[in-house]
């Protein structure tokens, strides 16, 4: 019992970090609720020995210094932020006991998201949620739980419903939510009631200790300076008005539930991964430690800067990819980039690949060697980009009309009739780029079907695309 | 080790694992979203967190948890996001905590579109949020090197305590290219400031507050005194036919690929053309352009923006020679020939070899 008389280990000694003359007395104004509802967190530290384990995280508001009094580790945190920064100290250190502190601005008004989802997430943390009705800090401004009729600086007048709306019952809004394990509203009016709150943090932190998951304990508290009072008008208007509106009863208890199984899968991350394993998670020496020599190229198409087109389901990106992939197995540099977000979903695709035997400058082509036109808006938008004397491939099962220009090489391939025969339409793209290949030898053809394999998954379509990539291949060499 | 085909914003994932980055963080965003997709899957693999939170300021503050334990920590967004972790990554270089933010800007101003654009420099590069700070701003142009240099990130980061961003366009971050993945780090450094629940640590305290104008001015000064030491130490950059280039052509990202594709086809043309890449876009390579502009006779900056870059090179230049500007802005990336035929409007007579 000698913890009634002194301070709790919890509590630093001395507050050596807080400026000033007297490093005993706190920041607090006399009759602030903070003060009483810190003595209380760091008692119940004290009790449970878990001083070391404690994360303290302060918020922005008269509990900003929270770390000039707590004797454990201390995050300082932006404005309403801190479920969001419990969050991330919780996820890292599963072992810890994270305790959040937030006042009713900080909490209610500006980080009323952060605090929501983190319940909603059922975070194992605990928060301790001091209502005082106003902004201490910032001057007695107006704060979401400012009671109707409640005069702040920005309230002139009183709070008035049809302005400001109603004072927001944060314990009840969080009361509806799946995940949170504990919700009580307690008061610091006189000695019954903190013993109440104090028996409310101890089970809020209990939880956390236990791995149930989310604890929310509001603490109703007074502001003599933000409300204009002595310390003892404000007791008698805390214990009156305050919980006239602010009802004290716990509104959730998952008494006896099984430990959140959400917390167990937090708790399941940290598990070791050797290097080997992280080599083979990131892709390292995965699909293709294999080589492949390069083929002596057909003239004219050395380094090619290649445009493939067509609509979107065509597997144009794909085709551009299998082009890409089967360079870089046959040591050429290679670049793939593809035309991204609305342009796509207009029902047009393309990509850009070029493959060149130097470092690769700009990705983007637009003086091309090589159109892979698989549908007729590609060869509209894009006939007049290839160079002189360059390749224009045609998928003629789609393309009716013929290439405009004669200073330029045309392959009419039917990519959707072939494909279509085999029985899957959507292998044209594999038919091109066996057409592609046909014309071009760029590449070999063992190079593309290792990017197959590397690129699609499962047997019955790799065969069907390699028979795709046959047919053309042998459509141009007929 | 073999090589693999992926997206610079792929390539960012796996340079984080393989930096011992165990924590992501994020919401989504085109052109960043591949990031975040791609954490999900990977980061569980490798014991670590990812979670999608409730916003943008809702993932800097997580990241900001996480790195305040000591955790290798990140996040990553585009341009409107970024501009919702301002606060978050000002309270971070205050707190001095080490974290990485990876930045695939698109156009703007406000929602703008999701086409690449470079029009976060200014808000990467000189501050953006509040107070007296400066980041690190690495600027990749290739998925070889958004993996290199997110790596480079994270160790930069926990050398000097600070936010360190990855600063990429969509083009870079949707852009495959193959990309030789690295071993990973094996040690991560001790650090001995953090906080993470034991009592070794239970004295320290990560803050940004000094209520004392004093104690907030040498603070303050101490952050200076790192910014100097970084801008002595971490400059980056590339030159690409530098030596005897009578115009010096000047861009990053996306743009500097072009721009080696404009040398090139210059230097063909009989131009001589060179090359300086900022990689590390603060610190910024000023002394080297001071350098060079001793030697050449102009200087050409292409930027995917209104003209932001351009500044620090006529601040490096000091009105000593003419430094033109192009831009292309709202997602148009400008081609090698529009660049080319741009150049050749100011050409000086010196500059035909
Ligand atoms: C982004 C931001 N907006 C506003 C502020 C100013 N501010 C500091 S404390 C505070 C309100 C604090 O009120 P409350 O959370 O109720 O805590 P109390 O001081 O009453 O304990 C405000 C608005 C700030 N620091 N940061
Ligand atoms: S202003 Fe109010 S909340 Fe702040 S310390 Fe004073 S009494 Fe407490």
């Amino acid at each position: 019992m000698k913890k009634v008389l002194e301070k709790p280990d919890s509590f630093y000694d001395e507050f050596v970090r807080k400026p000033g003359a007297n490093p005993h007395s706190t920041h607090y104004c006399p009759g602030c609720g903070h003060g009483v509802v810190h003595k209380l967190i760091a008692e119940t530290m004290d009790d449970f020995e878990i001083q070391d384990r404690t994360v303290f995280v302060s918020p922005v508001g008269c509990a900003v210094f929270g770390y000039y009094y707590f004797h454990c580790g201390n995050i300082q945190v932006p404005h309403g932020r801190a479920p969001a920064v419990a969050t991330g100290i919780k996820r890292a250190l599963p072992d810890s006991v994270v305790i959040s502190y937030q006042g009713d601005g900080d909490l209610a008004a500006i980080g009323g998201n952060n605090i929501l989802q983190a319940a909603n997430r059922g975070e194992n943390i605990t928060v301790i949620f001091v209502n005082n009705a106003i902004y201490g800090m910032t001057g007695s401004q107006m704060a979401p739980t400012t009671l109707l009729g409640q005069k702040t600086t920005t309230t002139p007048e009183g709070r008035s419903a049809a302005n400001e709306g109603y004072p927001l019952r944060v314990s009840e809004l969080l009361a509806t939510l799946e995940a949170p394990v504990y919700i009580e509203r307690v008061a610091i009016t006189d000695a019954k009631h903190v013993m109440k709150a104090r028996k409310a943090i101890r089970k809020g932190i209990q939880n956390q200790m236990e791995g149930r998951g989310f604890s929310f304990v509001e603490i109703l508290s007074s502001c003599p300076t933000g409300w204009k009072m002595t310390p003892s008008e404000a007791k008698e208007w805390l214990g009156g008005s305050m919980i006239d509106y602010f009802p004290l009863s716990v509104l959730k208890n998952k008494n006896g539930v099984h430990p959140d199984p959400d917390g167990a899968r937090k708790q399941s991350n940290g598990h070791y991964v050797s290097r080997s394993e992280i080599l083979k998670i990131v892709g390292a020496g995965s699909s293709a430690d294999r080589r492949f020599a390069q083929p002596t190229v057909s003239s004219g198409f050395d380094n090619p800067r290649i445009k493939v087109s067509g609509f979107g389901g065509q597997g144009i990106l794909l085709l551009g990819q299998l082009l890409a992939q089967g360079a870089m197995l046959s040591d050429y540099f290679a670049t793939w980039l593809p035309s991204y977000g609305p342009e796509m979903r207009g029902g047009t695709a393309n990509c850009h690949v070029i493959i060149s035997n130097e470092r690769i400058g700009s990705p983007l082509v637009t003086d091309t060697d090589v159109l892979m036109a698989m549908n007729l808006p590609s060869l509209d938008k894009f006939e007049k980009d290839v160079r002189t004397d360059g390749l224009i491939l045609v998928n003629s099962s789609l393309i009716e009309r013929r290439v405009a220009r004669d200073d330029v090489c045309s392959v009419y391939v039917p990519a959707t009739e072939l494909a279509d025969k085999l029985g899957e339409p959507k292998t044209a793209n594999m038919v091109m780029l066996g057409a592609f290949v046909a014309c071009s030898k760029l590449l070999s053809e063992e190079s593309i079907l290792a990017s197959l394999q590397a690129k699609v998954k499962r047997t019955e379509f790799l065969e069907l695309n390699r028979s795709a990539f046959n047919a053309g291949f042998e459509s141009v060499c007929q | 080790m073999s090589r693999v085909l992926i997206k610079g914003n792929e390539a960012v994932v796996r340079g984080a694992i393989l930096a011992g980055c165990r924590a992501f963080y994020g919401y989504p965003i085109t052109p960043a979203s591949e990031i975040a997709e791609t954490a999900a899957v990977l980061f569980p693999q490798v014991g670590g967190t990812f979670l999608q939170a409730e916003s943008e300021i809702g993932a800097i503050n997580m990241v900001y948890g996480a790195a305040a334990t000591g955790e290798r920590a990140m996040t990553a967004s585009s341009s409107p996001g970024i501009s919702l972790k301002l606060e978050g990554i000002s309270y971070a270089a205050g707190s001095e905590l080490p974290m990485v933010i990876v930045d695939i800007m698109r156009g703007g101003p406000g929602l703008g579109n999701i086409a690449p654009e470079q029009s976060d420099y200014n808000q990467m590069v000189k501050g953006g949020g509040h107070g007296n700070y400066k980041l690190i701003v690495l600027a990749p142009n290739s998925a070889q090197e958004m993996c290199d240099l997110t790596m480079r990130a994270f160790e930069l980061a926990d050398r000097y305590r600070t936010p360190v961003i990855v600063l990429a366009d969509g083009f870079v971050g949707q852009m495959m290219e193959p990309v030789q993945l690295p071993e990973p780090v094996a040690e991560l450094p001790s650090k001995d400031w953090c906080v993470n629940g034991t009592a070794a640590t239970r004295d320290n305290l990560i803050s940004s507050i000094y209520m004392d104008p004093d104690e907030l001015e040498e603070h303050n000064a101490k952050l200076q005194r790192k910014y100097d030491k970084i801008e002595q130490r971490e400059i980056l950059w590339e030159e690409i036919e530098t030596e005897d280039a009578e115009i010096i052509l000047v861009g990053y990202g996306i743009v500097s690929r072009i721009l080696q594709s404009v040398v090139e086809e210059g230097r063909k043309r009989g131009l001589a053309l060179g090359l300086l890449r900022p990689i590390s876009l603060c610190p910024f390579p000023a002394p080297r352009i001071a350098e060079l502009a001793e030697t050449t006779e102009m200087f050409f900056a292409v930027e995917m923006s209104n003209g932001q870059m351009v500044h620090d090179i006529r601040l490096a230049v000091r009105h000593k020679r003419p430094v033109e500007f192009y831009g292309r802005m709202g997602g148009s990336v400008p081609t090698t020939q529009e660049i080319l035929a741009k150049v050749q409007e100011h050409l000086p007579e010196k500059a035909r070899i």
